[in-house]
């Protein structure tokens, strides 16, 4: 490594740091994205914007290149990994704060699929969009995913499928919540690999979300929807 | 050791695998999500007519159903105390299947991914890997299969890991991966790199290729690139039925027995010598796959062009461009 590559981050101004921290993700940096993290909060920064404009920011560029086959799975994992070490300074911090709650999500992969990377994607993503977000893990039966909305009181359920064969699971789910008159109290998103909006339509989920920025616009859509409902009734 | 599988390619030149288990079994009533490693024990009779239904059909060699039939994968069923029993039964179906035909069948001991990700990046040590593979191939190996086949792999340390085990076990083996994200595997493989990623193992895999994925043409593009960089080696070709789409709550596969028949002509030409459906491939596409390679001999490659002409679009265009991997435009990194 040359001397001259050597970058001090606090030598640099913030929309030089934010674009280095962008960089830094998207590399899989964890300390080099501790360190940026402290030095906007000392600047002033609030919790919030660090989380969106340095860290959900990036991201979002990590996704694209995953999308576009620049990037693969092991790259996307040193990224989340390293956001995660950035959201772990910012928590607590958003809490004191009052960062804005817009509601909380439960989200779980389906029975029998055991894939947890896009899931975690989509949970610390809303987390960063200022959502209480219940991670239940993966291989997640009916009865979980039940115990999970009554423990938490969700505004929303997200279920994860990457397998042409797990995906049907979501039926099974939704169909329970219907038969117990359950279904209308939750927006229901589903995501995945092999869906599509068809699919989400036709097992009747309220949105399929292509990707973990969709996941986020979409549940504050679905958020400001229930806001006007209410304001309304 | 004898191969036994190297003997039939020598005397048939071209073999027929067989068709899909999963989708076949869901057919058969198994639920989403359901373990179909546990039918070998609880509806053996499904499993045994699925093997037979292949053989009638054609099928040089059929794999056994233990895809999922390492501790990792049972343990989501709360199996993983019976990894032993449901790969020696496995392989036993599929043994008493083939013994009772009037032809050799090959039976292949299915071997699929932990679902774990290795160290550094998940959980998963080389030697834990090493050891959850050995425990499923004992059963195999004690039930009859004559070779060990690992299957829609991605990570080359977990085909590395596998053929470790494969070894131990002496036992011939074949590694197929699933190029399914812009035509690599999902963890970053190309398919050329099929050729060298066991080669610190010691034997090396009798054959290498490409299994499920997305679509047939975009296995076949696959292939291509296996047989360009490594024209000697035994490429297996075992594409899903088509493309798998969503219509309504349902998973289908748009491969018409015709288009199998017109894939598996392709995939001679492109220099496989093992073919098989994955997900979808029903016995009526496999009759029509028997009848391609009893009736075809081998002709130019194809472009890129005629597989898309003949058996439908790639899904990634990115492959199908053959460019260089495009790059996003970078600040300077701070680490080589």
């Amino acid at each position: 490594m040359a001397d001259e590559d050597e970058i001090i981050l606090s030598e640099l101004d913030d929309d030089e740091l934010v674009a280095q921290m962008h960089d830094d993700l998207y590399d899989g940096l964890k300390e080099e994205i501790e360190e940026g993290v402290n030095i906007l909060l000392g600047r002033g920064w609030t919790p919030y914007d660090v989380l969106t404009k340095a860290l959900v920011e990036g991201m979002r560029i990590v996704g694209i290149d995953f999308r576009d086959g620049i990037l693969f799975v092991p790259e996307v994992l040193l990224a989340a990994n390293a956001m995660k070490s950035g959201m772990f300074i910012l928590r607590p911090l958003l809490a004191e704060t009052g960062a804005p709650k817009l509601g909380t999500m439960v989200i779980g992969t389906v029975k029998g699929d055991i894939h947890d990377i896009g899931k975690n994607l989509v949970s610390m993503m809303m987390e960063g969009a200022g959502f209480d977000v219940y991670n239940i893990g993966i291989n997640t039966d009916v009865d979980e995913y039940l115990a999970a909305l009554e423990e938490h009181k969700p505004h929303i359920l997200g279920m994860s499928a990457l397998l042409t064969t797990t995906m049907p699971y979501m039926k099974v789910v939704i169909d329970t919540l219907i038969e117990r008159g359950m279904r209308d109290d939750y927006t229901v998103l589903v995501g995945g690999a092999p869906l599509n909006e068809e699919f989400g339509a036709a097992i009747g989920a309220d949105a399929y979300c292509r990707d973990a920025a969709v996941a986020v616009e979409t549940a504050k859509e679905f958020m400001a929807k229930k806001h006007n409902e209410l304001a309304a009734g | 050791m004898t191969n036994r599988l190297d003997q039939l390619i020598t005397e048939k030149g071209i073999l027929l695998a067989d068709g899909a288990i999963g989708t076949n079994l869901f057919g058969m009533g198994l639920e989403a999500g359901g373990a179909p490693e546990l039918w070998n024990v609880e509806k053996p009779d499904n499993i045994r007519k699925l093997h037979q239904d292949f053989v009638d059909a054609g099928s040089d060699i059929i794999l056994t159903n233990s895809f999922g039939g390492t501790k990792h994968r049972l343990k989501l069923h709360h199996a993983d105390d019976r990894v032993h029993e449901l790969n020696k039964r496995a392989a036993e179906i599929a043994r008493e299947v083939a013994d009772a035909s009037d032809r050799p069948i090959i039976v292949g001991g299915s071997v699929g991914p932990t679902g774990e990700l290795m160290v550094p990046l998940g959980a998963l040590s080389f030697d834990e890997a090493i050891h959850s593979f050995q425990e499923q191939m004992e059963g195999l190996k004690e039930g009859g299969a004559d070779v060990l086949w690992i299957e829609t792999m991605s990570s080359a340390e977990e085909m590395q890991a596998a053929a470790t085990a494969a070894i131990a076990a002496d036992l011939p083996y074949v590694i197929t991966a699933s190029f399914d994200t812009a035509g690599r595997t999902m963890m970053g493989l190309s398919p050329a790199d099929m050729h060298g990623v066991t080669d610190k193992q010691g034997t090396q895999p009798y054959a290498v290729g490409a299994n499920c994925g997305v679509g047939a043409s975009d296995l076949l593009a696959a292939i291509l690139d296996m047989t360009e960089s490594n024209p000697n080696a035994i490429i297996v070709a075992k594409a899903n039925c088509g493309v798998p789409q969503v219509k309504g709550d349902e998973v289908v596969y748009t491969g018409t027995p015709e288009l199998m028949h017109e894939y598996t002509k392709l995939a001679i030409d492109a220099g496989a010598k093992i073919i098989g459906g994955c997900c979808g491939t029903t016995c009526d596409h496999l009759l029509q796959m028997r009848s391609a390679i009893d009736s075809h001999s081998k002709g130019e490659r194809p472009a890129i062009a005629v597989l898309e002409e003949k058996i439908g679009p790639m899904v990634n265009k990115l492959a199908a461009a053959n460019d260089a991997m495009p790059k996003r435009e970078r600040k300077g990194r701070r680490r080589a």
